[in-house]
């Protein structure tokens, strides 16, 4: 399916169908990240219970700490 | 219209009204590496009246790649960036009240340093003093500005206490590990791009122009050239122990700090000693001159032994460089300093 991830066009495998196994696909899963979907900021928990859908517009925010 | 500050006075939002609000104001940078040095610079050329720039560390080889302030003869000696980045700013303007500290902030120091400060920025490298600034921004109502890099990505937020969300409430827990100048290295842009979100936040809460300011969370990654940003508000919980209706401002308690660090960009690790007491260097070196290889100058005493080198700073704090292992440091430490 693709997804608009911040603002770019991206093709991901169709198996990937939560938000939490694609912050694994990203290698985002060890980090915190803040995600929104379709303008709705997800809950933390709710990460493996989001569904994602061809065309979904996902934002995908997260925190580093190095300065 | 002062000469100096006339095409800043000519920018609209800013004019002269602005620039006198700027010349009034205190700014606290903390941690005056990468981006601490880009905030400061950008401060001190803009006219703000005071600023008060603390950090834990000494200048590296490493640094000069990324950190403005900093010349080759900083780096040979081993100055505290808190020392070189003040001897630099007082060049690039004499008007600027700077106060600079070498200082590893805690608990006991933050409710210190913001006495009298109307913003705070973040420049430091790990988030136990983020969260500490957080909790001390909150408790003192005073703006703080987050901003983070690692190799092309930066991030950065502003957070004004009693209107958006504290860190606390975006985060919800102290991140641990993840990515580091270590292990994923900077590039100098990277840099320069949080501390011009950063600093254009400043500039905006110091002519209070609260209007204006971003209201959301903005990352880049500036070489996969990507760019977003997201409005954070409803992250905001009346339950957070940090800015919520009942507060504990938990990472004020000092059972909650560690009093161990790892460098972010070296194999390297802080110990800070429980008790504080300053420590004779001279004495020291005499005692360790038997022992190994020792370098002293007025700040802080350099001991090499074997593959790992302690730097002892008067304050008590000592970095054990050569090892990630906290009590590989640790033990090294009480071999050698009781």
């Amino acid at each position: 399916m693709e997804l608009l991830i911040n603002n770019d066009k991206i093709k991901i495998p169709d198996e990937i169908g939560n938000v939490s196994v694609l912050l694994e696909h990203f290698q985002l899963d060890k980090h915190i990240v803040i995600v929104e979907v379709n303008g709705v900021i997800l809950d933390k928990t709710n990460h493996r219970d989001t569904r994602l859908s061809d065309g979904d517009k996902i934002e995908i925010v997260h925190f580093v700490g190095g300065g | 219209m002062s000469e100096r500050y006339s095409r800043q006075e000519i920018f609209a939002p800013i004019g002269a009204e602005g620039q006198e609000k700027i010349r009034n104001k205190h700014v606290l940078i903390v941690g005056a590496g990468a981006l601490g040095t880009g905030s400061a610079e950008a401060l001190v050329r803009a006219g703000i009246g005071k600023l008060t720039i603390v950090d834990r560390d000494y200048v590296e080889w490493s640094n000069l790649q990324r950190q403005q302030l900093y010349i080759e003869k900083d780096a040979q000696n081993r100055i505290p960036k808190a020392v070189a980045a003040k001897e630099r700013l007082l060049q690039v303007n004499s008007e600027v009240d700077i106060q600079a500290h070498i200082m590893d902030v805690s608990v006991g120091e933050i409710e210190e340093l913001v006495k009298g400060v109307h913003l705070i920025i973040d420049a430091t490298d790990n988030f136990d003093i983020r969260l500490l600034l957080n909790d001390a921004s909150q408790k003192y109502t005073i703006p703080w500005i987050y901003g983070s890099c690692v190799g092309s990505y930066g991030i950065s937020y502003t957070i004004i206490p009693g209107k958006t969300p504290c860190l606390n409430c975006l985060l919800e827990s102290v991140p641990l590990g993840g990515l580091t100048c270590d292990t994923a290295g900077i590039i100098s842009p990277t840099v320069q791009m949080v501390v011009a979100y950063q600093v254009t936040e400043a500039l905006k809460i110091l002519v209070e122009d609260f209007d204006s300011l971003l209201r959301k969370l903005q990352s880049f990654d500036l070489w996969k050239n990507q760019q977003t940003a997201i409005d954070v508000q409803s992250l905001k919980k009346d339950s957070c122990p940090s800015c919520g209706t009942v507060r504990t401002y938990p990472y004020l308690d000092f059972s909650n700090q560690t009093k161990t660090a790892i460098l972010c960009g070296r194999e390297s690790v802080q110990i800070r000693p429980s008790v504080q007491a300053e420590r004779n260097l001279d004495e020291l070196a005499s005692m360790l001159a038997h022992q190994g290889k020792v370098d002293q100058n007025p700040f802080l005493l350099s001991f090499t032994i074997d593959e790992k080198r302690m730097v002892i700073f008067k304050d008590g704090r000592v970095f054990v460089h050569g090892t990630k292992d906290v009590s590989e440091a640790k033990t090294l430490y009480h071999r050698y300093l009781g």
